[in-house]
């Protein structure tokens, strides 16, 4: 593995009874740099991010760096309304200092309440998680993983579940970490606007590799023709 | 007054250690329930003690203490509820069932005349000082072990992945707990028997999951309620004369129902 790479995935092959969900896969990630994977629904995109975590047996070579510390952030968690943990016990799994994830809490968007308020903490410490919408869950997850002191973050589709106005600050929050606190970012998105914008590199995925690179070089009508079909006006790319 | 008299009449040291010991492990059983609600295996947890019938069976034929037989069914239970758990996608609860069935059948059969009925719904004149003392130094290896894996086992249950890749050990965090459950079903099956032992593992806990907000309050609560029903139920069973297995479970339904009323308001 190069020295500058952070992640180096070479030959992955992933099969569900005899069904093949991700064919020789290869791609490498730099350190410091943000990877967007793309894809149409079905394509293996989490069944690849489960595989390069460790959690489901695959065939080929997953090499991390020694350094290598991972904040995941799972695309779903079905937690039952009457589940009874509050995001701050639930973050207090991850840290123990109060301190800390008051500052966490604020660095994914959450405000303190007035300051005139005693205790000048943040609401959203004592909801349930269960209680919490598809964006705020969506940021107290990205606060868990942070919590580790990651070096690199992995997003399963950050959208899934979070109203549009919300999905725009979830990336815009996503880049703004990125700045803050030198991450490796790879992330499952199936917005190719939001890929050009974030991404340094993309990796485009329909079981098989169908393009690697940075996204306005690799990313053209023959690759999306051969990620979504014919109908790929949808995914098309307009400039703002 | 004549109820009175009994009740002060009734409340001999021994009564009153028996009392706590029972309470103690029902504040044991509501502790560890509390996850079994949550990983919504309060079926599974329900049945679970009628494995116990054939293993005290055994243990009961060759004159052994029967929670050691009772310890030994369970765990071969627990061991196959846990590989079901992590080899299949889909929770065979109908196996489960069947299987849970099956051992209760097998333990009516074989079990000798005489114990039967104290083997199915408990009989707490049968707890002996060597019980008392082992359910005490149970319940603390319970509470302690449990305190031990209760972040683990909580983040497992809301995301098998996200524990995973924060490097929880899923499967053994699973085991521990199961075989605690077994642990705590075994010590309870001589004051509520085998029938309904299971309820003081699933009821007092769901009767805290009704009125909690956080797990700390929740795992407390049910406790809480483990300990009460199973000592208000000894006092009351002995005070009208009923088995000592009903009561324990009718008072903690009651509980449960109480509890209930109130769910509305914790949300």
């Amino acid at each position: 593995m190069k020295n500058n790479n952070l992640l180096s995935v070479q030959g992955l092959n992933v099969n569900f009874n005899s069904h093949k969900i991700v064919d020789n896969v290869s791609f490498d990630v730099i350190r410091d740099s943000t990877l967007a994977i793309i894809g149409p629904n079905g394509a293996g995109k989490t069944v690849l991010f489960r595989a390069i975590l460790g959690l489901i047996p695959y065939k080929g070579k997953v090499t991390w760096a020694p350094d290598a510390k991972i904040g995941y952030v799972p695309q779903k968690l079905f937690v039952a309304k009457d589940f009874p943990l509050t995001v701050s016990e639930f973050l207090h799994f991850k840290e123990k200092d109060h301190k800390i994830i008051h500052e966490i809490l604020n660095s994914v968007g959450f405000k303190d309440v007035a300051a005139s308020h005693i205790h000048n903490d943040v609401r959203v410490l004592k909801t349930k998680l269960g209680a919490l919408s598809g964006g705020e869950l969506q940021r107290v997850l990205i606060a868990y993983a942070l919590l580790g002191k990651p070096n690199v973050l992995l997003f399963d589709e950050p959208t899934s579940g979070v109203d549009v106005s919300a999905e725009e600050t979830i990336y815009s929050l996503i880049d703004k970490l990125k700045a803050e606190k030198d991450l490796t970012i790879i992330f499952i998105s199936h917005e190719l606007q939001v890929v050009y914008k974030y991404a340094d590199s993309v990796l485009c995925l329909n079981k098989e590799k169908i393009c690697f690179g940075p996204p306005r070089e690799v990313v053209d009508k023959e690759s999306l023709t051969k990620l979504y079909g014919e109908d790929v006006s949808l995914y098309q790319h307009h400039e703002h | 007054m004549g109820r009175m008299l009994v009740c002060i009449n009734i409340m001999n040291t021994d009564f009153i250690f028996l009392i706590l010991t029972g309470a103690l492990a029902g504040a044991a059983s509501g502790y560890l329930g509390s996850y079994m609600v949550l990983k919504r295996m309060s079926l599974v947890g329900d049945a679970l003690s009628h494995v116990a019938l054939p293993g005290m069976a055994i243990a009961l034929t060759f004159s052994v203490n029967p929670i050691l037989g009772a310890l030994v069914a369970l765990f071969i239970a627990i061991l196959g509820i846990w590989y079901l758990e992590e080899k299949s996608e889909i929770y065979p609860e109908a196996l489960v069932g069947i299987f849970f069935t099956a051992s209760l059948a097998i333990g009516i059969l074989i079990t000798p005349e005489p114990e039967l009925l104290e083997a199915l719904f408990g009989e707490i004149e049968k707890v002996t000082r060597t019980d008392g003392i082992l359910i005490i130094a149970a319940s603390a290896l319970i509470f302690f072990v449990t305190r031990a894996i209760s972040q683990k086992l909580t983040v497992g249950i809301i995301s098998e992945d996200l524990a995973k890749s924060g490097g929880i050990n899923v499967s053994k965090i699973n085991l521990t707990y199961l075989l605690l459950v077994g642990l705590v079903i075994a010590l309870g099956v001589k004051f509520l028997g085998t029938l309904l032992m299971g309820a003081l593992v699933i009821v007092p806990a769901a009767a805290a999951k009704n009125i909690s907000r956080s797990i700390g309050g929740f795992q407390r609560l049910a406790a809480l309620a483990g300990f009460a029903s199973t000592g208000l139920g000894i006092i009351l069973a002995k005070m009208l004369g009923f088995p000592s297995g009903p009561t324990v479970v009718l008072v903690a339904v009651l509980l449960f129902i109480v509890s209930y009323l109130f769910k509305e308001r914790a949300y």
